[in-house]
C-alpha cells in the first residue's frame, strides 16, 4: 500500500522489527519472495516448454535424471516446468484476484461505514447474504456461466470474496470518522469524497495490508479447487489445480503427480498465511481477523 | 451590539434517543436548548460551564459540523443556519475551529506540510508552489520551523501540534476562531505560551474567538465577555470584570466560588451545590438549575426565566436575581 511506504521511516522500522520476531512469518515471506521469483523466472528455470509432449518418457519418477528433475506426468511432461508455469497462474490469479477484493471490499466498506443509515444498512444486509452462499458455490455458479479465462477466474474470485474486508474496512472507518481530524476537515469545508479517500482511507491501511495478504492464500486456493473441479484454468495451459485432477487417476500408482502440484499450493498458502499473520502482529496487535 | 460578527439566537440541538431494536423514537436529549449569544469582531467569548453543559455542541452547531434543529446562526449579517454544503462553503473560510486534544485534530497519515495545505486544495486556493509559501509563512506565524512541513503530527509534542492545529485554522484567514478547549489537554506551563500565540494572532489580525473552557483561570486571562451555561442554556452573560466581581446568577456564583485562591491559606466562602446535574434527556421543567439551587422559589419550577439585561451587558437568566 502507499499509504503505508509513505509513513515515517521511524514506523516502518518499528513494523519491521516487529515483524523479524515472528519467525514463521519471516520464513513465509521468504517462501512468497521465492515463489514470486520462481514465478517470474519460469522460462529461465523451466527445463523445457511445459506443454511439450514425449509419450515416450511417461511417468518418470523424480530425481531419476536431469533432464527431467521432477519427473514427467501421463503425457510425458516434465513436471517441474509445469509447477513453475503453474504457479505464475496460480499467483496471477492470486495477485489478481486480491486487487479486486481489496477494491470492491474497500470501497463498500469505506461507503458504508462513512455514510451510515440507510446506506450502510442496504450494503451489510448485502454482504451478509453473500456470506449466506458457501464461496465455492458461488464460484461454481458464475463459472458456469462465464468463459474460463485467466482475467475471467480472477475477478470471479475477487468479487465472490470481498465481503470480510468490506467489514474490517467498515468497523475502521467506523472509529476514525469520529476523530477530530475529520471534523477539522468538515469544518473547512472538504467534500465527502475527499473525507473517504483523503483522510480516512489512508488511515485504514494497515488491516487492508493484512487483509490483502491473508487473501492471496485463500484466492490461490480458490484457484486449484475451481481448476481441480475443471471449471477453471484449461488444459493444456498448466496450474497446480488441473495438475491435480490430472494426478487422480493414477494416485495410487504414481502419487508423485499429485504430492508436488499439493505440496506447491501448500507452501504458497502457508507462505502468504503465515506472512499476513506476521505484518497484523507487526502493524496492529490489537487486529484480530477470522481466517 | 450594534453590528456582531455572529449572532446566534435560540439555538436548539435536539438529539433523538431511538429504542434499540425498532428505532422509534423514546426520547430527546436537549444538548442545546435555546442559546443566545452575540461576538463582535475581534472580540473574544468565553463559553464555560461544567462538562455535559453543551458548550462543545453549541460550539460545533455554530460551525455547522452539527445540524441544529432550531434557531438562528447569524454570520456577518446572512442567516446560515439552514444552509446547505454549497451555501455554507463561503462561510467555512470565515470560521473555523481548534480543538481540545491535539492528538486526534491532525491525521496521523498526513505530513504537516499535507495538513495544512488541504484547506487551498479544497478551496483551490493557489498553485502548488503558492501553497508551499503559505504553509512555510504559516508555520512560522505560530512559532515552529518551515522543515516542519516535511514531517508527521507524532513527531510533535502535545503544545507544538496544537500550534500546528492553530495554523491550520488560520489557513483560510477566518475572522471567527470557535477554540474548543484549545490549551486543556496541555501542560500548564505551555498551556500560557498558547494562549499567548492565541492573543498575539487576535491583536495581529483582528481574529473574533470563542473560548470554549471550563477553566476560570483561562478564562479570566482572554475573555472579553463571558457566557455561562447550564444543561444546554446560557444563564449568565457579562462582560469578564463584572462575571468575576459582581455575578448575579446562584450557578455562577457558585461556580467562582469553586476556583482554587492561588494565593495559599486564603478561603472564600465555598459554596457547595447538592446534587448532580440532571440528565439533559430529561431537564426539570421552569429553570433548569432549580433543583440545585440554594435560593429556589416555587416559581422556579414552573417558568423558565428569560434572560434581563441588569446593567449594560450584562444579562441574568434567573427570576430572583436583583435588577
Amino acid at each position: 500500500m502507499s499509504a503505508t511506504a509513505a509513513a515515517p521511516q521511524s514506523q516502518i522500522g518499528r513494523v519491521w522489527t516487529r515483524f523479524r520476531r515472528h519467525r514463521l512469518a519471516l520464513a513465509g515471506g521468504f517462501v512468497v519472495a521465492l515463489l514470486l521469483a520462481s514465478a517470474l523466472f519460469a522460462p529461465a528455470f523451466a527445463p523445457q516448454d511445459p506443454t511439450l509432449l514425449d509419450t515416450a518418457l511417461r511417468f518418470r519418477p523424480p530425481f531419476a535424471d536431469w533432464a527431467h528433475p521432477l519427473g514427467t506426468d501421463e503425457l510425458g511432461r516434465d513436471t517441474l516446468s509445469r509447477l513453475l508455469y503453474g504457479g505464475r497462474v496460480s499467483l496471477t490469479v492470486g495477485l489478481v484476484a486480491m486487487v479486486t477484493t481489496v477494491m470492491t471490499g474497500a470501497l463498500i466498506g469505506i461507503t458504508a461505514g462513512f455514510l451510515g443509515g440507510v446506506v450502510d444498512n442496504l450494503l451489510m444486509r448485502f454482504v451478509d447474504t453473500m456470506l449466506c452462499f458457501p464461496q465455492v458455490f458461488l464460484l461454481l455458479v458464475v463459472a458456469a456461466f462465464v468463459p474460463p479465462t485467466l482475467l475471467s477466474i480472477s475477478l470471479v474470485i475477487g468479487l465472490t470474496s470481498w465481503m470480510e474486508v468490506s467489514r474490517i474496512v467498515r468497523a475502521e472507518i467506523l472509529h476514525l470518522k469520529e476523530q477530530d481530524f475529520v471534523a477539522a476537515a468538515r469544518a473547512l469545508g472538504a467534500s465527502r469524497a475527499r473525507i473517504m479517500f483523503r483522510e480516512l482511507l489512508p488511515n485504514a491501511a494497515a488491516p487492508i495490508l493484512v487483509a490483502a495478504t491473508l487473501k492471496v492464500a485463500s484466492a490461490v486456493l480458490m484457484e486449484s479447487y475451481i481448476s481441480y473441479l475443471g471449471y477453471g484454468v484449461q488444459p493444456p495451459l498448466a496450474s497446480w489445480g488441473n495438475m491435480l485432477t490430472n494426478a487422480q487417476g493414477y494416485f495410487d500408482t504414481v502419487p508423485w503427480l499429485a504430492i508436488l502440484p499439493g505440496a506447491a499450493i501448500t507452501l504458497t498458502v502457508m507462505g502468504f498465511n503465515f506472512m499476513g499473520d506476521g505484518l497484523r502482529d507487526a502493524l496492529d496487535p490489537r487486529l484480530r481477523m477470522d481466517p | 451590539m450594534a453590528d456582531p460578527l455572529l449572532k446566534v439566537s435560540g439555538l436548539e440541538v435536539h438529539f433523538p434517543i431511538r429504542s434499540p431494536f425498532l428505532r422509534q423514537r423514546v426520547g430527546t436529549v436537549r444538548a442545546v436548548d435555546g442559546v443566545d449569544l452575540e461576538v463582535g469582531r475581534g472580540e473574544t467569548l468565553a463559553l464555560v460551564g461544567e462538562s455535559g453543559c453543551g458548550k462543545t455542541t453549541t460550539g460545533k452547531a455554530i460551525l455547522r459540523l452539527i445540524d441544529p434543529t432550531g434557531g438562528s446562526i447569524r454570520f456577518g449579517g446572512e442567516e446560515i443556519a439552514q444552509h446547505g454544503p454549497s451555501r455554507l462553503a463561503p462561510f467555512r473560510r470565515r470560521m473555523q475551529i481548534v480543538f481540545q486534544d491535539p492528538y486526534a485534530s491532525l491525521n496521523p497519515r498526513m505530513t504537516v506540510g499535507g495538513i495544512l495545505a488541504a484547506p487551498y486544495e479544497i478551496h483551490r486556493i493557489g498553485t502548488t508552489a503558492d501553497r508551499h509559501a503559505r504553509v512555510a509563512e504559516l508555520l512560522r506565524t505560530v512559532g515552529l520551523p518551515p522543515e516542519a512541513a516535511r514531517r508527521y503530527p507524532h513527531e510533535f509534542s502535545g503544545g507544538q501540534r496544537q500550534r500546528i492545529g492553530i495554523a491550520r485554522a488560520l489557513a483560510l484567514e477566518p475572522e471567527l476562531i470557535i477554540g474548543d478547549e484549545p490549551v486543556s489537554a496541555l501542560d500548564v506551563s505551555i498551556q500560557a505560551q498558547v494562549i499567548n500565540l492565541m492573543k498575539r494572532l487576535q491583536a495581529e489580525r483582528g481574529l473574533a474567538y470563542i473560548m470554549i473552557s471550563h477553566n476560570l483561570a483561562v478564562v479570566s486571562h482572554v475573555a472579553d465577555r463571558v457566557a455561562v451555561m447550564y444543561l444546554g442554556r446560557v444563564v449568565e452573560t457579562a462582560p469578564r470584570e463584572t462575571l468575576f466581581f459582581d455575578a448575579r446568577h446562584p450557578y455562577t456564583q457558585a461556580l467562582l466560588s469553586a476556583v482554587p485562591e492561588p494565593v495559599p491559606g486564603r478561603r472564600r466562602a465555598r459554596q457547595v451545590l447538592q446534587g448532580d446535574v440532571p440528565s439533559p434527556a430529561k431537564p426539570p421543567k421552569g429553570c433548569h438549575f432549580h433543583p440545585r439551587c440554594p435560593i429556589a422559589q416555587p416559581r422556579c419550577a414552573e417558568e423558565v426565566p428569560l434572560p434581563r439585561v441588569v446593567a449594560p451587558g450584562h444579562a441574568v437568566a434567573c427570576h430572583l436575581a436583583a435588577p
